[in-house]
């Protein structure tokens, strides 16, 4: 029987019962919501269900009566669907076999992605002409390698000379890059040349391009020309355009990025009279600062940084741990990995920045004009003295959503600290540009004045993601004699507004270039010819200044031919490698990158410290609140809004699906405010005022958020984004001014009766009351390395095992004797908590590599999210007896959660149908085609860490994917190495089952045993900071044995449940300043 | 009241008590023999192709290697089709105006390949590879049976998952030197002679002793010493080669 069809009911969030909750605990306690705390109905209701409400019932699409009737007819046509027959199928040999390719084996090409001026090289797995995998090039600078570096080393060394194993070279990527691979195969991209909304053909668009051409020829310097852009890093690109400007001296070129660093630019000039790009080192800080900055999360070398802020993350790094401290408005990824972390209202941090100057003893500063906040002053003092104790080795870094104050003081106070050329080191700007807010005002202002004939949009999409005080798309609808040309994606809302819109050729389908953030030029190959015949900006520009049928390819090759010299341009036409050029280029093509292309590092040092901040600069702001805005965690400045992976990707901090949310602290909805929002709780919806702009949006309550703001992604709100995008969460451009691009001050909020319903996955999957995340302070770590082990009714350490009641399992082909005197393979896995930062790469790599549905906001809200791998966040506050527990800033902590291949899985025993069985490897297999779905599995899984398939979400995905041919590109998505399951299907992570299969294969082949680092799963390829290691336990020299071993190692339940988990945990260690702690 | 079934019902009911059984059972073994049989399983059908393509004439009657037409076997999960090329680089020359090849001529004059009835056709959910069996000793005909006969192919075993297991738990009935591999007439018993001087060269001591307790060297005699050699695990039931996910991922 159903149970009620009411939603639980919601108890309102009662901050003193929480309190009161937190008082008595001793020792940190852990939660994943405010909910836990207060233990809402609706948190209860996770707890005690296997599903959330009505997860298990079936009552979509069909109703109950037809399942029964379809139950019955299913039963009595159960055993003839046995005799059914195989539809005849065809195999289609090749015409011509392609060179190189061993069908049935992947190749791998290397290219490289852009992203808001950062590049990032990949190495892309291609199965018989279809992309299926982005991982990234561990060659590349950007894209670190995902094995350490000794394991890599092995690798190559033991390989035969002339077969290196691909896995040494792959490198690690956000979840951006793995999303791409989605963007790739759309089915809402734009598929023809429109004009007016008609189809055209490219050689249309030429002959209108050329006839533009000539008229601006004609007038003279083509002062009517216009092109805007996304910051462009491709130096083919950017040759072209100097070389369309040079003709048309009077035409304009504007870069825009929404997520722009003009702050950063801006803060440089002040500081050093001229543009310069900051390549941190942290990996060489032993003291890090973060102003509001989110380099974790993205931002050029982002990647690289990740990986050198964990590597000194690592309590036994021989230069010591480092110890980070955090000062920010929201929660982000990097406040959330802090030793110490201030919540401060982001207009403030500049007040913050200028007492630690002037503490840090930089001269010739003005007076701050209003004190900070308790708790924020007692901070100066140690935090100087802790920063000063390590000269040349600490490191402040500035979000670029802080005024350029923040970033000169910074600069400031790295210069007083002896950091530069130590800590940060300096490169002239990668992709140099002008202010790019006051660019697009004047282009505006030029389109008002109708001074524009030919506007060109490449890549860009102003009508959504400008701010709301220029009008942008008034502006294009007014400026009636401009011709608009644009390129895209997809036909999103520029595009429709446009005269001319051309389909923009995904980068996997592109021949190109940019330069990484060191300056590194990184080449983008296409994998598959244009699926929607796109075609590049390259190609689009070269088109506009009047060549005929340009060839992408050819351009970007004779851009570096005459860069790179050794080869005379007449010898191309052969094809082959006739010339030094070429056998450089075909080098540079297989590694995707230019080697020894960096910038050269430049001296920098401050110009004049008196210019760095004026009095100005620290006038305080009118109104009482302020809107922070922000690129969203997954879908960044909008751009991913169509991208599903990204959308059902829960946000690191809130666990948002499918939604943005005005983030606001836990103080402003608490009763005893009485403030506007006092007893609201997450899901009211609340008018945001700015002047005469008004926005309706939804909150979430943010414990950790700093008072006095509340925080709004960008990214949502899109209206021509797609199926998937159009209609998701609010549009925080709606909000945003040119000359408050990222701190809004002055805003008002008001309670609306409305409620949304959001999808948080933060409380399902909720494991209650345990002790699933262990953690201590260095000094404690360094007194006790074990920890994680005290307090245990018994040890469950590395090769420690006690009675268990589940069947003994024989490992005796994996253990000791093995078959024929070959011992087998153990396959474990370790997940370093201080080495995660919880960025959910992993999440979205998973579910590329393994066929993973997207299951849509509803089926999220049922608790039916279909991720393997999951990122708990949990919040954590220890409260020392007889104090106020501080809900203001919680501790965070991430804790990756996939299946952990018990040895004695509790999972098998109860399966009926044999579905889900160990195996010789320590593998807990599950095997579909024998699933029946009784789910008892799952019940059972103390972890909760399978899923099951309630729809037939693939099929459900191909429908709604549709192309008007009743085709869906998505049936090009699919890993051919991994099953697609369909509705009433357990499932679960594998290990990347088919990967470990690969490499057995391989070796056994070769006639030895699987190398350490040669089988390397989807996640741990993806981590940026090798938090993840998988391998043979077995192997006593593989560097999952060595992990294990640790003191630091400890099993989830594995004391409590005796289920001798493979995935085991490292436990986290912090670094605090007992200065700071017990202040 | 009188009686409303006459005596010889009793009968009646017995027998048909007794024949519903047998109805039962035989329907089972009706259905059984038609799964089994070549009506569901395809074994010794043989499928029409756009092109009558003979391996009886191309393996047997020319002598081409597998490895010509099937390139990949020793190296990836799928043994490889040939393209319309490998067909041409005799054709082009031979039989140029044949009739019967007129599909290959056109499938390359268009560019656009041909499209052959797939005669082995293992479940999606099925991972079979085969670089890994020839490597390991295990020769096309244990599968694929005397295609070296085949005018037009078929399929000659079953590919059922037990079929499968069968030899997954005792691969020495199967195995073979590497050498023999693409050899489709091999057999312990047509190749005595040289299975004895193989197992005179490669066993040792130990193992020879054993083997030479007779004359004769029988195929589990050689699968053992192959197992040993090629590294096969030869455990019956309990063998990582029945592992779930050795063939679904």
């Amino acid at each position: 029987m159903r149970e009620s069809q009411h939603a639980p009911k919601r108890t309102p969030l009662n901050l003193a019962r929480i309190r009161s909750r937190l008082e008595g605990a001793t020792g940190p306690r852990y939660w994943r919501g405010l909910e836990e705390l207060t233990e809402t109905d609706e948190f209860l209701s996770y707890m005690q269900r296997e599903f959330p409400e009505q997860a298990d019932s079936w009552d979509d699409p069909e109703s109950r009566r037809q399942f029964l009737k379809l139950m019955a007819a299913s039963l009595a046509l159960a055993g003839v669907s046995g005799c059914a027959f195989q539809p005849q199928e065809k195999i289609v040999p090749y015409v011509k076999a392609p060179e190189e390719l061993v069908q049935g084996k992947p190749l791998f090409f290397a290219t490289s992605m852009s992203l808001a001026g950062d590049c990032i090289g990949l190495l892309v797995e291609s199965q018989e002409g279809r992309p299926i995998k982005i991982e990234g090039n561990g060659l590349h600078p950007a894209s670190p390698a995902s094995l350490a570096a000794e394991v890599v080393d092995q690798v190559n060394q033991a390989a035969r000379a002339d077969a290196t194993p691909i896995n040494a070279s792959v490198g690690s990527t956000d979840l951006f890059c793995q999303a791409e691979l989605l963007s790739l195969y759309d089915p809402d991209r734009s598929q023809t040349v429109l004009r007016n909304g008609r189809p055209k053909t490219w050689e249309e668009f030429q002959v209108a391009m050329v006839e533009q051409y000539q008229q601006l020829k004609a007038k003279g310097g083509g002062d009517g020309l216009r092109l805007l852009t996304r910051t462009i890093t491709s130096p083919t690109l950017r040759s072209q355009i100097q070389g369309l400007l040079d003709e048309f001296p009077d035409a304009r070129w504007i870069q825009y990025e929404p997520v722009n660093r003009d702050h950063a630019r801006d803060g440089a000039i002040r500081a050093f009279g001229e543009d310069r790009h900051a390549i941190p080192h942290v990996e060489r800080a032993d003291r890090l600062l973060t102003l509001d900055a989110d380099f974790l999360a993205y931002g050029p070398g982002h990647l690289v940084q990740a990986r050198g802020y964990a590597d000194r993350r690592n309590p036994d790094h021989p230069d010591g741990m480092s110890r980070h401290y955090a000062v920010e408005c929201n929660l982000t990824l990097t406040g959330s990995n802090a030793d110490h972390r201030l919540p401060l209202a982001a207009s403030r941090i500049k007040d913050f920045a200028l007492m630690l100057a002037k503490e840090l003893g930089i001269t010739g500063l003005p007076e701050p004009s209003d004190s900070l906040p308790e708790e924020a002053s007692r901070w100066i003092g140690p935090l100087a003295r802790d920063l000063r104790g390590h000269p040349g080795a600490s490191l402040v870094l500035v979000g670029d959503g802080q005024p350029p104050v923040v970033h000169a003081l910074a600069h400031a106070m790295n210069e007083a600290l002896g950091n530069f050329g130590k800590t940060i080191e300096w490169i002239e700007p990668v992709a140099p540009s002008d202010n790019q807010g006051e660019g697009l005002r004047e282009l505006v202002d030029d389109l008002n004045a109708g001074a524009v004939d030919l506007l060109v949009m490449l890549e860009v999409n102003p009508v959504y993601d400008a701010p709301a005080d220029l009008n942008f798309r008034e502006a294009l609808l007014d400026a009636e004699g401009t011709l608009r040309v644009h390129l895209g994606l997809t036909l999103d809302e520029t595009g429709e507004l446009c005269q001319w819109h051309v389909p923009q050729a995904h980068f996997l389908e592109a021949w190109g270039d940019g330069r990484a953030f060191d300056g590194t030029v990184s080449l983008v190959q296409p994998l598959i010819a244009p699926l929607f015949g796109g075609r590049s900006s390259i190609e689009v520009v070269a088109a506009i200044r009047g060549d005929r049928n340009p060839d992408g390819r050819a351009l970007v090759e004779a851009y570096w031919r005459d860069e790179l010299g050794g080869g005379d341009a007449s010898d191309s036409e052969g094809g082959g490698d006739t010339d030094a050029f070429s056998r450089t280029w075909r080098q540079c093509l297989h590694d995707g990158m230019i080697a020894d292309t960096a910038s050269q590092r430049v001296e920098v040092s401050i110009a004049d410290p008196t210019k760095l901040a004026t009095a100005e600069d620290f006038e305080p702001v009118e109104g009482s609140l302020e809107l922070v805005l922000a690129p969203d965690p997954t879908v960044f400045d909008g751009r991913f809004a169509n991208n599903a992976w990204l959308q059902e990707c829960p946000k690191p901090i809130t666990k948002l699906t499918w939604d943005n949310a005005l983030m606001v602290p836990a103080s402003m909805v608490e009763e005893a405010s009485g403030g506007p929002l006092a007893g609201s709780q997450s899901g009211d919806v609340v008018g945001l005022t700015l002047g005469n702009l008004t926005l309706d949006v939804p909150i979430f309550v943010m414990p950790g958020h700093a008072e006095g703001a509340v925080t709004l992604h960008l990214g949502y709100g899109r209206t021509r984004a797609g199926r998937v995008g159009n209609g998701t969460g609010f549009n925080a451009y709606s909000l945003r001014s040119s000359a408050f691009p990222w701190i809004v001050p002055g805003v008002s909020i008001n309670r609306t009766p409305q409620k949304y319903e959001l999808a948080s996955t933060q409380l399902q999957g909720a494991l209650d009351g345990r002790d699933l995340y262990r953690e201590a302070t260095l000094e404690q770590y360094e007194a006790r390395p074990d920890f994680a082990h005290l307090n245990q009714h018994f040890s469950a350490r590395h090769g420690e095992t006690t009675d268990s009641l589940y069947p003994e399992y024989d490992y005796s082909a994996d253990r000791g004797d093995g078959w024929n005197g070959h011992p087998g393979y153990a396959w474990g896995m370790t997940v370093d908590l201080n080495r995660c930062v919880g960025c959910a790469s992993c999440v979205v790599a998973c579910q590329a590599e393994n066929n993973i549905p997207v299951v849509g906001k509803r089926e999220v809200i049922r608790g039916r999210v279909m991720h393997w791998m999951e990122v708990d966040r949990y919040f954590a506050i220890e409260t020392p007896a007889g104090q106020e527990p501080d809900l203001a800033n919680p501790k965070i902590a991430y804790q990756p959660r996939f299946c952990m291949h018990c040895e004695k899985a509790p999972c098998e025993p109860v399966c009926p149908v044999g579905a889900t069985v160990h195996d010789h490897e320590g593998l807990n297999n599950m095997v579909y085609n024998r699933c029946v779905g009784t789910r008892y599995c799952s019940n059972n899984c103390p972890y909760k860490v399978r899923k099951f398939n309630f729809l037939n979400y693939p099929e459900i995905q191909l429908k709604q994917s549709e192309l008007g041919s009743g085709f869906s590109p998505l049936v090009l998505l699919n890993n051919t190495d991994v099953s697609v399951r369909s509705r009433g299907i357990m499932e679960k992570c594998t290990y990347c089952v088919q990967r470990i299969y690969e490499g057995k294969i391989q070796s056994e082949i070769e006639g030895r045993r699987v190398r350490d680092g040669e089988i390397v799963t989807a996640c741990q390829a993806a981590c940026p900071t090798q938090a993840l290691v998988f391998g043979d336990l077995n192997d006593e020299s593989a560097q999952v044995t060595r992990l294990k071993k640790s003191p630091r190692n400890y099993g989830m339940l594995a004391e409590d449940l005796n289920t001798r988990p493979r995935t085991t945990y490292l436990a986290r260690v912090t670094n605090p300043n007992p200065e700071i702690a017990t202040a | 009241m009188p009686q409303i079934f006459h005596p010889s019902a009793n009968t009646l009911a017995r027998a048909s008590i007794f024949g519903g059984a047998f109805v039962a059972l035989g329907a089972v073994l009706v259905t059984h023999l038609v799964i089994r049989s070549p009506y569901q399983t395809d074994v010794h059908v043989v499928k029409s192709q756009p092109v009558p393509f003979s391996h009886e004439h191309h393996v047997r009657g020319l002598g081409i290697d597998c490895r010509y037409c099937h390139t990949s076997v020793e190296e990836s999960s799928f043994a490889g089709l040939p393209p319309t090329y490998t067909c041409m680089s005799c054709h082009s020359q031979i039989w140029t105006d044949s009739p019967m090849l007129a599909p290959v001529r056109e499938s390359l004059a268009l560019d656009r390949p041909l499209e052959w009835n797939r005669i082995h056709d293992v479940p999606d959910y099925t991972y079979f590879n085969h670089a890994i069996h020839v490597n390991k000793g295990v020769g096309c005909y244990s599968c694929h049976g005397r295609v070296d006969q085949m005018p037009l192919a078929w399929k000659e075993e079953s590919m059922s998952m037990g079929w499968c297991l069968e030899c997954h738990r005792n691969p020495e009935k199967h195995l073979r030197p590497k050498e023999e591999i693409y050899n489709l007439e091999w057999s312990v018993d047509n190749d005595q002679e040289a299975v004895k001087a193989f197992v005179q060269r490669e066993a040792g001591s130990e193992t020879l002793e054993f083997l030479a307790s007779d004359e004769y060297v029988s195929q589990e005699e050689l699968g053992q010493l192959l197992a040993a050699m090629y590294e096969v695990p030869t455990l019956g039931h309990n063998t990582p080669l029945t592992n779930c996910a050795v063939c679904h991922r």
